[in-house]
């Protein structure tokens, strides 16, 4: 099969939330001896991108949105030993940590944005919820981690965003991190108001908060 | 004469309700229920369900469920603060009260929603006790103004001093039932007069899916030690935390408030148990709990459906809407929920005054509230045959005819036949261009702040009121807190 024609069938596959298909024609190319970063971004990456549009443009919901980096992440499991194997290493766009803040225990929204960013190409350190503020930094610290994620569907919880930075501060080490929060009860005013780097509402707008604030970019 | 009907809705046939108690039923005895507390489980395994210690799982045999439910009340009898007054949850018989527990008030100078204060739990525990339509309170607003720890207890306190209707309240800790308990106590003189004549309501919510956590749980048991109901309140969101399906949600929602249901039953046998729920259509767009979805309808009639076929009085959070302001969308939902509820004969319906899910309360949205949830009582009364023959005498007579208005047949019978509810407009349009073009949340603005200026506070006795505040400033020190803040 041609090049371009199994990469179409790859944004396709991700676009339709079909699993087993991505997973299909991610062993297929490997079988062809395709160059699996290109593979990435050639045939899956748009395909994800073409999502976040179908989302932006109200045709797509959750389910989709979920289905579809799901498809995403498992292509990328089977591409991702080969690249490395490869050694040529396939640079992750960035490292997140992510989590929801102690006291609070809701994790859908906090998961659908760590599944997104992941089939986005980052590299997603989900720390699950009710975490522990110092371990979010023990993390970043621990994976050199870009970005910190924090979660918070309650406003009694929200002030673990505001907390964080300044222990990051207290720490010396607020310069290291890009601070995000998001969460039911947080405005893109809260964050203003608590230092942080930036507020997304949804899952996609997630992505491209955090490709801005790597510089990765070209502006929306 | 004819006796009426009583108008009522059904949404399930009784097989598939058979069907959704048995699967309900069968899950908790192969999957089970996590039950964090302690006292729960170790009295669950006493009663013999398999517990496994390592993940705290608890599986109910079938005859558990079969031999509660045979033990749990059928009708509640609620008392108010004199003990005079009561109310029956049972049957059909539907009560409205506030929605409960909102953290933010609709502010009606400046549209916007804040953090509520002393000052507003005041005025809707004030404004509540006015209202004709809603037999019972609740601890509707959290106050940001005490500190977090009594935020629960506090919230009571206020709605003791200013309302005298029973109260639908639930704990935020473990350690505030007591507190709770010995102001109830104190309201009713002993804690066996308490035990006679309930009071308060506690919320008791599992965490979907299936699981009570310590402080629920111990909710269960005190509450039934104390005698006071427990509402049991079911909260999954279709395709988030429950399956997306409607009889799916059913299937756990009633297996989760079984579970609850056993273990007040094992705590106090005989236990008065409600039958309720808070369960959402999650929306797959925004990712919220759409309260005015009629889905979210659709799961809460069926609950209650549910609930009486297992003979237990029922409660539904309905009548409420999602909107952030008092516009059409509020109207809409607001009134849906609340006509459905009524044509459930949904016994305990919480809602009214609601915005934003569950988080907003707004005082003229209650005063709107109220007159739609008339409404809808007015519509269960039903058609009433008034008398015999029904038309044909006032024909016989000619002189009648063009006098409808004069006859002493429409003066003895027209309020029993029309309500009336003047926050709704019908005045001719000339009329309302002259009254100032107001709409409805103008006009509840007026209203509000009219009732809350023209009527006193009624408080409890003296020495009561007295006790209340004492156990009050008992918290309020524990926490820090040097004062109460000012009640007015």
């Amino acid at each position: 099969m041609e090049k371009e024609k199994i990469y179409s069938l790859m944004s396709l596959a991700i676009i339709e939330g079909n699993q087993e298909e991505a997973i299909r024609l991610a062993e297929e190319a490997l079988k062809l001896n395709l160059d699996p970063t290109e593979v990435i971004e050639k045939g899956y990456i748009p395909g994800i991108q073409k999502v976040g549009d179908l989302w932006e443009k109200g045709e797509y919901f959750l389910p989709e949105l979920i289905a579809s980096s799901e498809a995403m992440k498992a292509a990328m499991a089977i591409l991702e030993p080969e690249i490395k194997k490869r050694d040529k290493g396939l640079k992750a766009k960035g490292k997140v940590v992510i989590g929801t803040v102690e006291g609070d225990i809701h994790d859908i929204g906090k998961n659908i944005v760590a599944s997104m960013l992941q089939a986005s190409g980052f590299e997603v350190h989900d720390l699950g919820a009710d975490v522990k503020l110092e371990k979010f930094i023990d993390k970043a610290e621990e994976v050199g981690a870009d970005i910190i994620g924090l979660s918070a569907l309650l406003t009694t919880t929200m002030i673990g965003q505001k907390k964080l930075v300044e222990i990051l501060k207290e720490r010396q080490l607020r310069e290291r991190y890009k601070v995000i929060v998001g969460g039911a009860p947080v405005t893109a005013e809260w964050a203003k108001s608590i230092g942080a780097d930036g507020y997304a509402e949804n899952a996609v707008t997630a992505v491209h908060l955090v490709k801005e604030l790597l510089g990765q970019s070209k502006g929306r | 004469m004819i006796s009426p009907i009583r108008p009522k809705i059904n949404l399930l046939s009784p097989e598939l309700v058979t069907k959704i108690i048995d699967e309900a039923i069968l899950l908790l005895e192969k999957v089970g229920v996590m039950v964090e507390n302690e006292e729960a489980r170790s009295l669950l395994a006493l009663a013999g369900a398999k517990v496994n210690k390592d993940n705290q799982r608890v599986y109910f045999p079938d005859f558990l469920v079969e031999e509660s439910l045979k033990k749990v009340p059928k009708v509640i009898y609620l008392y108010d603060r004199t003990g005079e007054k009561a109310f029956t949850l049972g049957g059909d018989e539907v009560h409205f009260n506030p929605g409960s527990a909102a953290i933010t008030i609709l502010d009606s100078e400046t549209h916007s929603l804040r953090p509520a204060v002393t000052s507003d739990l005041v005025k809707l525990s004030q404004l509540t006790e006015l209202l004709s339509h809603l037999d019972f309170q609740s601890t509707a607003l959290v106050s940001s103004d005490v500190p977090q720890e009594m935020a629960d207890s506090y919230r009571l306190y206020i709605a003791l001093l200013f309302c005298s209707k029973p109260v639908v309240t639930g704990t935020f800790r473990v350690e505030s039932f007591e507190i709770m308990k010995e102001m109830l106590v104190a309201m009713r003189g002993s804690q066996s007069l308490l035990k006679d004549k309930p009071l308060a309501i506690f919320d008791a919510c599992p965490s979907p899916p299936l699981k009570w956590s310590d402080l629920t749980a111990q909710s269960l048991i005190d509450a039934a030690r104390l005698g006071q109901p427990s509402e049991l309140i079911s909260m999954g969101l279709t395709g988030a935390t429950s399956p997306v399906t409607i009889t799916g949600t059913l299937v756990q929602h009633t297996a989760e408030n079984l579970s609850g249901l056993v273990i007040t039953q094992l705590a106090q046998p005989g236990a008065p148990v409600i039958f309720g729920g808070s369960p959402s259509s999650f929306d797959m767009r925004e990712g919220t709990t759409p309260m005015g979805a009629i889905e979210t309808m659709m799961i809460d009639l069926a609950s209650a459906q549910i609930g009486k076929a297992l003979g237990l009085p029922t409660h539904a959070y309905m009548g409420l809407s999602d909107s952030k302001i008092i516009d059409c969308q509020a109207g809409i939902e607001s009134a849906s929920g609340a006509l459905l509820a009524a044509l459930a004969g949904i016994n305990v319906v919480s809602g009214p005054g609601m915005l934003a899910f569950e988080s907003a309360q707004s005082l003229e949205k209650l005063l709107i509230d109220d007159s739609i949830c008339g409404q809808a009582l007015r519509l269960i009364e039903g058609i009433t045959q008034r008398d015999e023959p029904m038309a044909l005498f006032f024909f016989e007579d000619q002189s009648n005819w063009s006098n409808f208005l004069k006859h002493p047949h429409t003066k003895k019978w027209y309020r029993k036949e029309h309500k009336f509810f003047p926050l709704f407009d019908r005045a001719t349009y000339e009329i309302w261009v002259a009254s100032g073009r107001k709409d409805m949340a103008e006009r509840a603005k007026e209203e509000v702040k009219r009732l809350l200026a023209s009527s006193e506070p009624r408080f409890p006795a003296p020495d009561i009121a007295q006790e209340l505040r004492k156990i009050m400033e008992n918290e309020a020190k524990r926490y820090g807190l040097k004062s109460l803040p000012q009640l007015v």
